[in-house]
């Protein structure tokens, strides 16, 4: 587990710490409180789900649809869980709260590092190396949000402008490098261009409806193209 | 049910968060856990399942670039456009490092918000 917190002090930590540094100034900016920002960040551990969830609240939307929504955002954790878990567990030792426990701290980024770094360590050793980094990772981005949300007002407009783009172009370069197979390309390209088309024209659920037809429409072309071209 | 009655009461926030936001996202990791290895990562359900989540948080990123909230929104929308592409032309160029491309994104906005003086 040590050896997991000590390397916790890496590239993906940075990048999650300024993403969330950049989401202290987001959620600053909305209005949300100091408490509701750090509930967010120790409850959800999940970047797209807490800005999700900062819309939701701050359009007054309602609990179903706002957990909806949410939930759909964070879809994208089961199959990344299910693929963890064969690389974490000793069979027939490994507990399944510990594993319940393990699986809060799988998000894009600890993610992408555990895939990595996991399978050059003893098995007996990866859980509690992910438990250890996952812990010290989001401990300390909990901390920095806490830090950046109190300091944002003191920051110059235009560092503080900065830091909420940071937010978008962090998921723009994640999101697509995370992309596995054409239709996951084609719904980012469709979301990209259907999210702002919702929002204008039907406000409150554009992003369940971007999700929904933007992500139909890129599986049904990509099933099109793969049934037309080969077979 | 709606969030109205209660919507002005500083704990509805939490109630959101808790079950709206924790219980969402964590019954995933959950179920994940659960479903072990039974359903195959490249199954049509999950396929679909996938694309609806990433179109969704590409929304997201569109909206946080089109409308944004707080001081960015005095810059010219083409400005923040032509950041986010250049900072992911960077990072498609740069073997897909995450960083370089948002380091870019960051040089491009900051040095188009001093030239245009606001």
């Amino acid at each position: 587990m040590m050896r997991g917190a000590r390397a916790a002090v890496s590239i993906p930590a940075f990048i999650l710490t300024a993403a969330f540094v950049g989401y202290a100034g987001l959620a600053r900016e909305t209005g949300l409180s100091l408490g509701e920002t750090l509930a967010m960040t120790g409850f959800i551990w999940a970047l797209p789900s807490i800005v999700v969830l900062t819309g939701a609240l701050s359009s007054g939307m309602g609990l179903i649809p706002a957990a909806i929504a949410v939930a759909l955002a964070s879809v994208r954790l089961m199959p990344m869980t299910m693929a963890l878990m064969p690389m974490v567990k000793v069979p027939g030792k490994t507990k399944t709260w510990q594993l319940l426990i393990a699986s809060h701290f799988v998000a894009v980024t600890a993610w992408v590092y555990a895939m990595k770094n996991l399978p050059d360590l003893p098995r007996v050793g990866r859980l509690p190396f992910f438990i250890g980094f996952g812990g010290t990772v989001s401990s300390f981005v909990f901390v920095m949000t806490g830090i950046a949300y109190l300091s944002v007002e003191r920051l110059p407009p235009l560092v503080a402008g900065a830091l909420v783009l940071l937010t978008p172009v962090y998921f723009l370069c994640s999101l697509w490098g995370a992309a596995k197979i054409p239709a996951d390309k084609a719904a980012m390209v469709a979301g990209l261009l259907l999210g702002p088309f919702f929002f204008v024209y039907l406000p409150g659920l554009d992003l369940l409806w971007t999700g929904l037809a933007g992500g139909s429409l890129a599986y049904a072309a990509t099933v099109f193209y793969r049934r037309r071209f080969f077979r | 049910m709606s969030g109205a009655d209660f919507a002005g009461a500083w704990w509805w926030p939490y109630v959101m968060i808790l079950v709206a936001g924790w219980l969402a996202t964590d019954i995933w990791r959950w179920l994940g856990v659960f479903a072990g290895g039974r359903l195959r990562e490249d199954g049509e359900f999950l396929i679909w399942v996938r694309c609806v989540a990433t179109a969704l948080v590409a929304g997201v990123i569109s909206k946080l670039i089109l409308f944004p909230q707080g001081v960015l929104e005095t810059t010219p929308v083409w400005l923040r456009i032509s950041a986010a592409a250049f900072g992911f032309v960077v990072f498609l160029g740069v073997r897909q490092k995450v960083v370089l491309g948002v380091l870019a994104a960051e040089v491009f906005l900051i040095g188009g918000w001093l030239v245009l003086g606001s």
